[in-house]
């Protein structure tokens, strides 16, 4: 499903250079319910996002359900993303101007689909995580909770191939964090790939298989028991 | 290529950021609301001025004469210069190819009556091509020609209001008209834009004048219409080239100034020429500075728009959104709100100038206002403008990395 080998990143800052991937060999196949954890600073918000296309290898191979992700331009990433990946951030990232339903179809809108056919997998999407009947509110009048289950309704909207994570309840309270951890184990259960980044150990421990980085090399990977949300809501 | 969708995202884009959408529009149609107001006054300036010498053709060269101030030749001062037919035959002659209209005048005051009512006119009894100098505009009938000249024929045209004073619900036209105890056939009657004092004169054949008050061939005033082709340089020199031959034809001295007295339209027109130009590039400096403040304007808002708008562009990219749609969602709604706040600033500009176009005319102000292709131009300018401007920060904003994007909040 993914590849990744001998990835390097460093960033400019001023005249010296941070090196913050020094080398990640990782493979994650379909099916998989990953955690890739470490403290600030680790590179795993960075890993993340060259996997999300979001951002750019210095150097290293990244191969994606058998395509490889190189010489990328500004247009091919734009169409990878939008074919092969959903995102769902920590702060939601929803267009405030847009409703529920608009949100979820916006995707679908960068796919080409008639404004007909994108309603109807919106509304489709948004009935899945549960809010139907809050299709024509706007962000500011859901709370984080259902925030967030719109932007994971819009992540899945263009049917990826993998779903990306980044701090997905790290503004989300204790309860409402389990709720989405639920949904999200759901997903894998139906069999979507999901690599997510978190500091929380509990919210790790909810996922399939633990990538611990330190200094911008995996320390740790191992596969852990899945502890059920279900189980704490 | 029409994409219904695209539009609907600018649209609502419009409209679910009415603040900034307003306060983006406000600032271009304020710069085109300016742009008017200030080129329409201009232009009405200018309007009055033009005005001020519709009256009279502006070829025009006037030889008027008078008493002798200075001794010369053995002849004495105060001696009395009187012209005549042939000093008008000369002129027509010596000078040809340098002028386009000639025509003497005599002046006189006449007691008009037609059936009771009777009022006093200026007479001016006047050649054919009196028209195009006075420009006189025949409203009825026919001006004094060729024919009435050779045969001395007793017809007066008469102006509006000597008309309206006389002729009570009657058609003037071939009626008689007394003149000083002589009667006139009326042929004609004229309006002219130089007021009315102008539309309470009568005109005559100058041969009939003079065969009827004196029987002389004297002349009161030589009016010439140079030839148009010539630059007002050129004209000048021909004013003073006629002010020469005249002085030396009279024997005056080259000094006197009471003589023979030559007033050339060409010196005056010179310089309102000269004044006109220079209110031409006030106006041009007045509506480029406008515009030039509403381009700055424009850029300001785009820079602003696309800074607001960066989380939401990362949002787009990170979705799928190609660098090419973004920067045509922005830049379309650039356009788009310029046009229409131009075009808003367009109507109020038209609506102000209209409104205070009466009250302007007391202050020198005649009919302010800018010609639609003008506005059209400006607004056009604008809206490549905005887009030029629009442009350089939508395709940045298609260049931000999603992630940098993101990130700001």
């Amino acid at each position: 499903m993914l590849k990744i080998n001998a990835l390097h990143k460093s960033y400019k800052i001023g005249d010296s250079s941070l090196h913050v991937l020094k080398g990640i060999d990782l493979s994650v196949e379909e099916g998989e319910m990953v955690a890739i954890m470490g403290s600030s600073g680790s590179g795993k918000s960075t890993l993340l996002n060259i996997i999300g296309m979001l951002d750019v290898a210095d150097t290293g191979e990244y191969i994606l359900d058998g395509l490889p992700i190189d010489n990328l331009t500004e247009k091919k990433a734009a169409v990878y993303r939008n074919k092969f990946l959903g995102f769902i951030f920590q702060s939601f990232n929803l267009i405030n101007y847009k409703n529920a339903l608009e949100n979820v179809a916006l995707p679908l809108y960068y796919q080409g689909l008639n404004r007909k056919k994108r309603q109807e997998l919106g509304m489709f999407h948004l009935e899945k995580v549960g809010l139907a009947d809050w299709s024509d509110h706007l962000p500011k009048e859901l709370s984080g909770g259902q925030k967030q289950r719109v932007a994971i309704a819009r992540a899945l909207a263009a049917n990826p191939k993998l779903l990306l994570a980044d701090e997905p309840t790290g503004a989300l309270d204790t309860k409402t964090s389990y709720e989405i951890m639920e949904f999200i184990q759901q997903l894998n259960d139906e069999g979507k790939t999901i690599l997510m980044v978190t500091h929380e150990e509990d919210i790790a421990n909810m996922c399939k298989r633990i990538v611990r980085l330190r200094d911008g090399v995996i320390m740790e990977d191992k596969k852990v028991t899945q502890v059920r949300a279900s189980a704490h809501v | 290529m029409f994409d219904l969708d695209l539009w609907r995202e600018i649209f609502q884009s419009i409209n679910k950021n009415r603040t900034r959408s307003l306060l983006s529009g406000f600032t271009i149609a304020f710069a085109i609301l300016l742009f008017t107001i200030l080129f329409g006054i201009a232009n009405g300036l200018q309007n009055t001025f033009k005005d001020a010498f519709v009256d009279d053709a502006k070829n025009r060269i006037a030889i008027y004469t008078g008493r002798t101030t200075k001794a010369h030749n053995g002849l004495q001062a105060g001696r009395r210069i009187r012209l005549k037919n042939e000093d008008f035959d000369y002129i027509e002659e010596e000078y040809d190819d340098k002028i386009q209209f000639l025509t003497a005048r005599i002046y006189r005051n006449v007691q008009a009556s037609y059936k009771n009512e009777t009022n006093t006119y200026d007479l001016r009894a006047v050649h054919p091509d009196h028209q195009f100098l006075e420009k006189t505009l025949i409203t009825d009938g026919r001006y004094i020609n060729e024919n009435d000249l050779k045969n001395k024929t007793k017809v007066a045209v008469i102006g509006r209001l000597v008309e309206e004073d006389l002729f009570i619900k009657t058609d003037p036209i071939g009626q008689y008209i007394n003149l000083s105890g002589v009667q006139y056939k009326v042929v004609g009657v004229f309006r002219d834009d130089g007021g009315d004092n102008e539309e309470r004169k009568i005109y005559m054949p100058v041969t009939t004048a003079q065969m009827i008050y004196g029987n002389n061939d004297y002349i009161n005033e030589i009016n010439i219409g140079y030839n148009p082709n010539l630059d007002y340089d050129q004209a000048i020199g021909f004013g003073s080239q006629l002010r020469k031959d005249l002085k030396k034809r009279f024997n005056v001295a080259k000094d006197d100034q009471r003589a023979i007295r030559i007033m050339n339209m060409a010196e005056a027109t010179k310089s309102v020429d000269g004044m006109m130009v220079g209110l031409g590039i006030i106006i041009l400096v007045i509506g480029f500075g406008t515009l030039i403040a509403g381009v700055v304007g424009i850029s300001n808002i785009m820079i602003f728009i696309v800074k607001e708008r960066t989380k939401e562009i990362g949002i787009r990219k990170a979705l799928g959104a190609s660098p090419k749609s973004i920067v045509s969602i922005i830049l379309i709604e650039a356009i788009l709100i310029t046009a229409i706040a131009g075009y808003i600033g367009l109507l109020i500009g038209f609506g102000v100038l209209k409104a205070v176009s009466p009250v302007l005319e007391d202050y020198f102000i005649k009919n302010p206002g800018v010609s639609n292709g003008l506005v059209i131009g400006a607004t056009m300018t604008l809206i490549i403008a905005g887009a030029i401007a629009g442009y350089i920060p939508a395709k940045r904003a298609s260049r931000i990395k999603p992630i940098i994007a993101l990130r700001t909040d």
